[in-house]
């Protein structure tokens, strides 16, 4: 199989993986075939969300996503987010609320925040915390991101905030 | 290629013809933890996820026709859960949201794990499985699919393609027991459906036997005993109900929880969801 590759489309570009084994999962190609270390690898079996990506209009554990099946489709990974060296809306709003801890949490939530807020830009806290229930944080206790969560969802309804 | 990604239901039954021992991959939530474990081998995959076909459903009279690759998301959408809500309500307790968006109804066929948590809802529906090969179509009811502790009668070279699945007049409950709300593998299920015109109560037990168990003592009794006009039992029915289901389990101790635990578990949640379909008369 050595000859064969497939093409992914990360953040907008293809990109070719070559000399694969069949079972790779996504979260490992990012990871350690692409060079897109952002989706954190903690469980490799969907329990923990660290390695969320969006995949077309979907957010899904990478680590449960056979590579080889994921072509031509639109994968969105933390890297994706804003341009590389700015910041996207959810990231300056966990900045700015101190949403972040050990950090091995953080680029699966915002990815997920991310896809939540563009479906729904007014979320309750019932939904966010719905939202959010397959990605989990041991450090903050979670108020601080539900915090960080409506800061970024006043910023993207065009509100200033304190 | 080892991976074959079908976009229509001839290539994915095309490439099982040529492959007909390769693994079938829905949504991957369960095959890709055994994957990344090393317990499976991975040689020649036919991803069938992304099959227009299997995505779709269709209700058409008194039947809901549902592919294999529906997901829990869509089970848990606005059109599913008015017409088969026990089993819209089960996809709902199903892992996270990113679980939710990527398996599907046939994956948590195929896995016939006896934890599944549609399995006891399609039980209790007397759901029937078209299953397809390149050259054979059949219809297979799920308990006869269903043969053991993650095993069935799929044989190499055919798929899952649709599960058919009465739609009934009466209100349905799913209860399911687990240390936390999400991310949960069911300790003990139960669930609980009404047939308002053929005047009966089906139900199945899930986790507590190799395979969902369907109380038919505790069904018989309690169908006999609801005032189907009022949709109302006597409070006694219930607890007889529950005690009948309960000893319908078959649990085993393991790591999740005990088997005394578990048949406890049938008791609360058989009396919980007749209680919340049935207005208890009051003597």
């Amino acid at each position: 199989m050595s000859n064969d590759f497939y093409t992914l489309k990360v953040n907008g570009e293809n990109h070719q993986v070559l000399d694969a084994w069949t079972g790779e999962s996504l979260l490992w190609v990012l990871r350690e075939r692409l060079g897109f270390p952002g989706a954190k690898n903690a469980c490799e079996e969907g329990e923990c969300g660290s390695c969320s990506v969006r995949i077309d209009e979907e957010i899904v554990c990478s680590c449960l996503v056979l590579a080889g099946s994921a072509i031509d489709q639109e994968i969105t990974t933390i890297e994706g987010l804003a341009p590389e060296g700015e910041l996207g809306d959810v990231q300056q709003a966990f900045i700015e609320a101190g949403a972040v801890q050990c950090g091995f949490c953080t680029p699966g939530l915002l990815v997920t925040i991310d896809h939540l807020l563009e479906e729904n830009q007014n979320p309750d806290d019932l939904t966010v915390r719905e939202a959010i229930s397959g990605n989990l944080c041991r450090c903050t206790g979670y108020g601080r991101i539900l915090e960080a969560v409506q800061i970024a969802a006043a910023s993207r309804r065009g509100e200033n905030h304190e | 290629m080892p991976v074959t990604v079908a976009r229509s239901l001839d290539d994915a039954l095309s490439a099982l013809e040529e492959h007909p021992n390769a693994l079938i991959l829905a949504g991957g939530t369960d095959v890709m933890v055994e994957v990344n474990k090393g317990t499976r081998p991975v040689e020649q995959v036919i991803s069938i996820g992304r099959v227009p076909e299997l995505q779709d459903w269709e209700h058409e009279g008194d039947w809901l026709h549902l592919g294999a690759a529906v997901t829990y998301t869509e089970l848990m959408g606005e059109e599913l859960s008015s017409l088969v809500p026990a089993l819209a309500q089960a996809a709902r307790t199903v892992g996270s949201p990113q679980i939710r968006n990527a398996g599907t109804i046939g994956g948590n066929l195929g896995t016939s794990s006896p934890a599944g948590d549609t399995l006891p809802a399609l039980f209790a529906l007397n759901a029937i499985l078209t299953i397809r090969s390149k050259t054979t179509v059949k219809e297979v009811p799920i308990d006869e699919f269903i043969t053991g502790v993650k095993s069935n009668s799929l044989n190499p070279g055919e798929l899952i393609e649709k599960i058919r699945v009465p739609v009934l007049e009466g209100p349905q409950e799913f209860c399911k027991i687990g240390p936390r709300n999400a991310m949960v593998i069911s300790v003990a299920s139960f669930t609980l459906l009404t047939d308002h015109q053929e005047k009966q109560v089906k139900s199945c037990l899930g986790t507590v036997g190799p395979v969902p168990i369907r109380p038919t003592e505790a069904e018989d009794f309690i169908s006999g005993e609801v005032n189907w006009e009022q949709n109302t039992v006597r409070p006694e029915v219930l607890d007889n109900f529950a005690a009948l289901c309960s000893s319908a389990a078959r649990p085993i101790d393991d790591h999740r929880g005990s088997a005394a635990y578990r048949r406890h578990a049938i008791r609360v949640l058989s009396r919980r969801a007749a209680s919340r379909v049935f207005s208890e008369e009051i003597s």
